[in-house]
C-alpha cells in the first residue's frame, strides 16, 4: 500500500506505473489545514478521473470529529473510492460512525454497501480495542498499525529493532485473524536503509501481515521479493494441493507427500502459498487450479 | 456571484496555479509550457469548470506546469469556492 499525499498532483498521476499492489491518497497528515480543500478536489477528481490501471485504490481521510472528516467521505465516495482508511482508531464505534456518513453518501448515489473500510490504530487505546474495530463492520477489510502516531502515545520512540511495536505487531495481527480480514503493518520511513527495511519486512512477514505501507517506488521491489514464495514452497504447494485433490477423489482424508503425513494446517498454508504466487504473477491462475 | 481575489494550487511538476478575481466578463491569462498544442483544451476546461461553479463574471491567470485536466478542474474549482466562499461539499 503505497502512501501518495493528496495535495501532490504529480506524483498521483505516475503511481500506478510502479506497480503497487494498493494507492492510498491522504488527506490526512500529509496534508497541511490550509489546503485541506484544495487537498479534496484534487483526490476527488484524480479518482474520478485518472487512469490507475485497476490499482486498488484507497483514501485516508481527516479523523470525523474534525471539520474535515465528513466533507472527505462525501467527495472520495463520490469519487468512486474502492476503500476508505480511517485515521487514529480507538473504537468500534468510530467504525460504526463512518459506516453511518458512507452509507448516506452511497444512498444519495444509489450504490449502498460500494465502500470498503479500513481502520489505522494508532494508539495504546487503539491496539487494546482492535478485535472489537476489527469486527465493528461488514465493511472491514483490514486494520493497520501506524507507529509514529502509536509511539508517542506509549511515551516511547521507534528503534531500529522495533521492540516498542512488537505488542500492537502481533496484536493486530491476531485482531485481524480472529475477524477474518488482512491487517497491515506500519511505514519505514528512512528511505536510506534499504536493510533495515527489508530487516522490518522480513520481520512483518514472520508476525503474519498481509503487507507493509510503503511510502516511496524504491521499496516495493522488497516487499514483493519478501512476500512472494520461493519456487521451491510455490513446488511443494503444488504437490500437497495435488495430493489432497487425488485423495479426496479416492474419498479417503488422510493423505502423505513424500512420505511424510498431510494435515489440515499443511493444506492451508499450501492454499495461501498458491495464492500469493498467483497474486505476485509468478504462477498462473490456471496452473494453480 | 460576489468573488473576492483567491488562488490554489503550485507551481510542481504537474500541477497548475490559479488565481481568480472579479471582473466582468469571463478572461483568462494562461502561461503554458505546452500552450500552443493544448492552450485552447485548457482554457476551455477553465471555462467549462467556472461555468459548472454559475461564475461567469472573472479574471483567470492561470500559470500551468503540465497538469491533467482533472487537475485543472480541481484547481480552479478550490480557488472558485475560496473566492465565492460557497464550499461545493455538504457540512
Amino acid at each position: 500500500m503505497m502512501f501518495i499525499p493528496g495535495n501532490k498532483p504529480g506524483m498521483m498521476a505516475d503511481a500506478c506505473i510502479y506497480g503497487p499492489d494498493s494507492i492510498m491518497l491522504d488527506l490526512e497528515d500529509s496534508v497541511t489545514l490550509a489546503e485541506k480543500d484544495a487537498a479534496r478536489l484534487l483526490v476527488y477528481h484524480a479518482l474520478r478521473s485518472v487512469d490507475f490501471g485497476g490499482v486498488e485504490m484507497v483514501v485516508r481521510i481527516n479523523p470525523l470529529n474534525t471539520p474535515y472528516g465528513k466533507k472527505d467521505v462525501e467527495a472520495v465516495v463520490k469519487g468512486g473510492v474502492d476503500v476508505i482508511r480511517m485515521p487514529k482508531t480507538e473504537t468500534a464505534d468510530e467504525v460504526r460512525e463512518l459506516e453511518a456518513e458512507v452509507l448516506k453518501v452511497e444512498t444519495e448515489l444509489g450504490c449502498p454497501g460500494r465502500t470498503k473500510l479500513m481502520a489505522a490504530i494508532e494508539s495504546a487505546l487503539g491496539v487494546v480495542n482492535a478485535f472489537d474495530i476489527a469486527k465493528a463492520s461488514p465493511r472491514m477489510m483490514g486494520i493497520a498499525l501506524g507507529a509514529e502516531d502509536y509511539t508517542a502515545n506509549l511515551k516511547t520512540s521507534r528503534t531500529a529493532e522495533g521492540t516498542e511495536l512488537q505488542l500492537a505487531r502481533q496484536t493486530i495481527v491476531v485482531a485481524a485473524r480472529a475477524a477474518g480480514i488482512a491487517c497491515f503493518d506500519t511505514v519505514f520511513s528512512n528511505l536510506e536503509d534499504m536493510e533495515g527495511f527489508r530487516r522490518e519486512v522480513e520481520l512483518v512477514k514472520a508476525l503474519g501481515f498481509d503487507g507493509k505501507s510503503i511510502i516511496n517506488p524504491r521499496q516495493i521491489e522488497i516487499v514483493n521479493e519478501v512476500f512472494t514464495p520461493s519456487a521451491k514452497d510455490i513446488e511443494k504447494a503444488l504437490l500437497v494441493i495435488a495430493a489432497i485433490r487425488e485423495a479426496r477423489s479416492k474419498g479417503s482424508g488422510v493423505i502423505s507427500v513424500n512420505g511424510k503425513m498431510v494435515d489440515r494446517p499443511v493444506v492451508i498454508r499450501a492454499e495461501r502459498t498458491i495464492a500469493l504466487a498467483v497474486a505476485s504473477g509468478i504462477l498462473d491462475r490456471e496452473e494453480a487450479l | 456571484m460576489e468573488l473576492k481575489e483567491a488562488m490554489a494550487g503550485t507551481l510542481e511538476s504537474g500541477d497548475i496555479v490559479i488565481r481568480i478575481a472579479p471582473g466582468d466578463g469571463l478572461h483568462i491569462d494562461l502561461q503554458s509550457p505546452v500552450e500552443a498544442r493544448f492552450g485552447r483544451q485548457i482554457r476551455a476546461v477553465i471555462a467549462e469548470t467556472l461555468e459548472e461553479l454559475g461564475i461567469c463574471d472573472a479574471c483567470v491567470s492561470a500559470t500551468d506546469k503540465g497538469a491533467l485536466d482533472c487537475t485543472i478542474r480541481a484547481r480552479v474549482t478550490a480557488a472558485a469556492v475560496r473566492a465565492s466562499g460557497k464550499d461545493i461539499w455538504k457540512d
